[in-house]
């Protein structure tokens, strides 16, 4: 029983990881780019829900609405301002931007709201007891799996089915010759981050509610690992990130429990090692055919 | 005139690619653009769709100047260009490339402009859920050509239609652009198979090293010695 319990734990805290990884792995499809930013996003994500429930007094679901809108708009924000420019420059250059707005994101929150963890207040908080009180499953985990269930299958349907999603998958193959069917690629990858980036304020306020200590550096952990997870499933795959990121939430919960919590974090990163060993372009990755 | 290029300067970095190209297009022609491999024609059809610049020079479509114009809305204003190595995307199926091609198309005109284009090419339709990546070279012609109308443009570039494939499929696609011709379609043609390329043309421009070098209507320039040396082998 003790084991069902370490693997549901280690089933929502995967759900935020796939979350979090989606928005990586989408940008990356299309954009071609790491966003190493998408951590601190997160964050923002989990201050815009925290400042929200506590000052304006609103529920917790119209918090994280509104950091949600919040992050969308700083998602579309970031890329116009920082990477829009770099759109022709070499990855180096757009990488080393990445991590300067990661920064740039952590002490601007630092300045504005200290260091001092602030206390989040779960946006749902109770268990459920199951197998009469041998299994207890928070809510909290409960929602963060639909949710992660419902964010896959959406932006499956979202990539497959409409015009919009369809754009984005053109522009993430050739940007050119997208441009040729008349889409507007800068659009796309606007809409890309706005999406991503909505997507980084459901994770901030779920990592929020299972740990409640808020802080500028909240997003820089579970941005590393999601994308690991999303590098671990395949970039650029959206069933990539979702495997990923579960897997790895997973392995992080059984080897805390099971061989050592100090080290859990090292053996989530060997087993990344090993798998890339394996399958360089990740579990559901594929190489892109060069045609000629 | 439907279309009118004039001194058109392209450039690689410090590469002088196109240096003061001009022609024109007259409504209702097949106009071609010939030359060897690295002439420019394909840069110059590149500027034209807005994927490249010129620095100087103006282009003119339908009386409106589009030399500054993003890239999607020159498709809009009536522009097809189907690219040079067909580019079809090659993980989305038959069809979902044809839905690419019509994005700019009134939705309520899909259905209708995709039986339109499977009239023209019925082998796309037999294929229609298959992945364009695992289609022929020849089937991947057709697909960017049917891409490419999805869009009714006014005007359709086609950028080496017939490179890589096999005689009998080059046969096909220049019949399918003759038949495109006399539905009403205005076509400017880059090929490097000259003779092909000159038997359907009303006009002809000859490139060599990004300048236009000769000009005259297919038939003069059929019979021109020097085109004859150069590119048709007599």
């Amino acid at each position: 029983m003790k084991f069902l319990a370490y693997l549901v734990s280690g089933i929502s805290l995967g759900s935020i990881y796939a979350i979090i990884a989606l928005g990586y792995t989408m940008v990356y499809g299309i954009a071609k780019m790491l966003n190493f930013a998408h951590g601190d996003v997160i964050m923002i994500g989990g201050y815009v829900s925290y400042l929200a429930a506590k000052n304006l007094g609103v529920s917790p679901l119209v918090s994280v609405l509104i950091a949600m809108a919040v992050c969308t708009v700083l998602g579309i924000t970031i890329e116009a301002l920082a990477y829009r420019p770099l759109r022709s420059a070499p990855s180096l250059a757009v990488l080393i931007t990445a991590i300067g707005v990661s920064y740039f994101l952590q002490n601007s929150a630092l300045l504005i709201w200290g260091a001092n963890p602030k206390a989040y207040t779960p946006v749902i908080s109770g268990t459920l007891q199951l197998f009469d009180g041998q299994l207890s499953v928070s809510y909290i985990s409960i929602l963060t799996v639909a949710c992660c269930i419902v964010i896959m299958v959406g932006l499956t349907l979202f990539t497959g089915k409409t015009k919009m999603g369809k754009a984005m998958r053109a522009c993430s193959e050739d940007k050119g010759a997208a441009q040729l069917m008349g889409i507007n690629v800068n659009r796309t990858i606007s809409l890309t981050f706005a999406i991503g980036s909505a997507l980084a304020a459901i994770a901030g306020a779920l990592l929020c509610s299972f740990s409640p200590a808020l802080m500028p550096t909240t997003g820089s952990m579970p941005g590393i690992k999601a994308f690991t997870a999303a590098v671990f499933g395949g970039i650029g795959s959206i069933p990539g990130a979702f495997l990923g990121g579960i897997l790895l939430g997973v392995i992080e919960a059984l080897a805390r429990a099971y061989i050592s919590t100090q080290l859990s974090n090292s053996i989530v990163f060997a087993v990344l090692i090993i798998v890339l060993l394996v399958r360089p372009a990740g579990l559901l990755g594929k190489y892109t055919q060069e045609k000629v | 005139m439907m279309l009118k290029a004039e001194n058109l300067n392209v450039y690689y970095g410090p590469i002088h690619a196109v240096k003061g190209v001009g022609f024109e297009v007259n409504e209702g022609e097949i106009v071609t653009l010939i030359g060897a491999n690295g002439a420019g024609k394909s840069t110059t059809l590149k500027t034209i769709s807005g994927l490249m610049r010129s620095r100087g020079g103006s282009i003119e479509f339908m009386d409106k100047s589009i030399a500054s114009t993003a890239p999607h809305k020159i498709v809009e204003l009536g522009i097809a260009h189907v690219p040079e190595g067909r580019r079809v995307f090659t993980r989305m199926t038959v069809e979902e490339n044809l839905d690419m091609g019509a994005f700019t198309a009134k939705a309520a005109n899909l259905e209708a402009d995709k039986e339109r284009v499977f009239e023209q090419f019925p082998r796309l339709k037999e294929r229609r859920k298959q992945i364009a990546g695992t289609l022929s070279g020849g089937e991947q012609q057709m697909l960017a050509m049917g891409r490419a109308l999805m869009s009714t443009p006014k005007l359709l570039m086609l950028d080496e239609p017939s490179m890589g494939l096999a005689p009998i499929l080059v046969e096909q696609v220049f019949d399918i652009i003759s038949a495109l011709h006399k539905a009403g379609t205005t076509i400017l043609l880059v090929e490097q198979n000259a003779e092909m390329a000159l038997s359907i043309a009303d006009r002809a421009y000859v490139m060599e090293t990004g300048r236009i070098t000769l000009s005259g209507t297919g038939k003069e320039l059929a019979a021109s010695e020097e085109v004859q040396k150069a590119y048709l082998g007599g």
